[in-house]
């Protein structure tokens, strides 16, 4: 009996790796490890590139049918229930903390995801801002919510 | 319009909504990146920090491996990766120096903690469900980038 639980584990630990390879594969062939190519697309004055576009479009339409097919089950296929968000409120928490991050991303070209996937090229400046990313954390940790 | 950029951008959306079927349908997990390794670092290792950590690693290689694999095809007209800069350049170059990119980090860091969610939580995951928060959370994020970029570049850089 152990020893199947710690097979699963294992596989659940493989599973992960694959949703982060094919992820960050995903981010590298589409050029999001680019931080101008994504400020190319938030420059809606300058020479607009439509890539991003097409990137999260891409990823929706898939992921839309993926979810409709897999979230027929029961449950997943290495975990005792499916884990999704439940809350449907807007709140200033929500719009706030989305505001920032868009101030964020649109100073550096990097949301999370290529900003972590681009570690096999690591810079200064990017170096600097994976560490305060992980200090933001902590602080939105630390900032209560209300009610 | 460049047509090679946004099929790459089309291929490369796809499999990125592939890994967020892959998760759900595998661990029942919400591929958001913010959420995955905002949770794995801010937290003490516990029962599910393994494929947390599987899954930043995959994220790292995948780029890395592209960039060993188009090392050698650098010279077809489909480069692999980033098409913007030199054939085979996978990973492009930080948009700022130092100062600019801690302050970039630090209001990344709290406001996808404080919205729980990024571009692949909101944007990706949270749109493939037809979530509303994430509606709004993507509308406000994209509205906030264009306006940072439009007064970055068109109004302190003069039009640069």
């Amino acid at each position: 009996m152990k020893t199947t639980t710690l097979k699963t584990d294992r596989l659940k630990t493989l599973m992960g790796y694959v949703a982060g390879l094919i992820f960050g594969l995903g981010l590298a062939v589409s050029g999001m490890t680019d931080p101008a190519r994504v400020i190319g697309f938030l420059d809606l004055a300058g020479a607009w590139d439509p890539t991003l576009m097409f990137v999260l479009g891409g990823a929706v339409v898939t992921n839309f049918i993926g979810y409709r097919l897999v979230l027929r089950r029961p449950n997943p296929v290495f975990g005792e229930r499916f884990h999704l968000p439940t809350r449907t409120d807007l709140d200033a928490r929500l719009i706030g903390g989305a505001a920032l991050f868009g101030i964020g991303w649109g100073l550096s070209g990097y949301c999370p995801g290529p900003a972590f996937a681009s570690i096999g090229g690591i810079t200064g400046p990017l170096l600097a801002m994976l560490v305060t990313m992980v200090i933001g954390w902590f602080l939105a940790r630390a900032i209560p919510a209300r009610g | 319009m460049d047509w090679m950029a946004s099929l790459q951008g089309l291929i490369g959306g796809i499999l990125i909504g592939l890994s967020a079927t892959w998760l759900m349908a595998t661990l029942g997990r919400i591929a958001g990146i913010s959420g995955i390794i905002g949770t794995l670092v801010t937290t003490r290792p516990r029962g599910d920090s393994a494929w947390r950590l599987a899954f930043l690693l995959g994220l790292i290689s995948g780029p890395i491996m592209l960039m060993l694999a188009g090392g050698g095809i650098g010279d077809s007209t489909f480069s692999l990766g980033n098409v913007a800069g030199a054939p085979g350049e996978v990973i492009g170059e930080p948009a700022g120096g130092i100062p600019l990119m801690l302050v970039a980090g630090l209001l990344v860091g709290l406001g996808t903690g404080l919205g729980s969610g990024c571009t692949s939580g909101h944007g990706v995951c949270g749109l493939s469900r037809l979530s509303v928060r994430s509606l709004v959370a993507t509308v406000t994020f994209l509205v906030m980038g264009i306006i940072t970029v439009f007064v970055v570049r068109h109004v302190i850089g003069g039009g640069a």
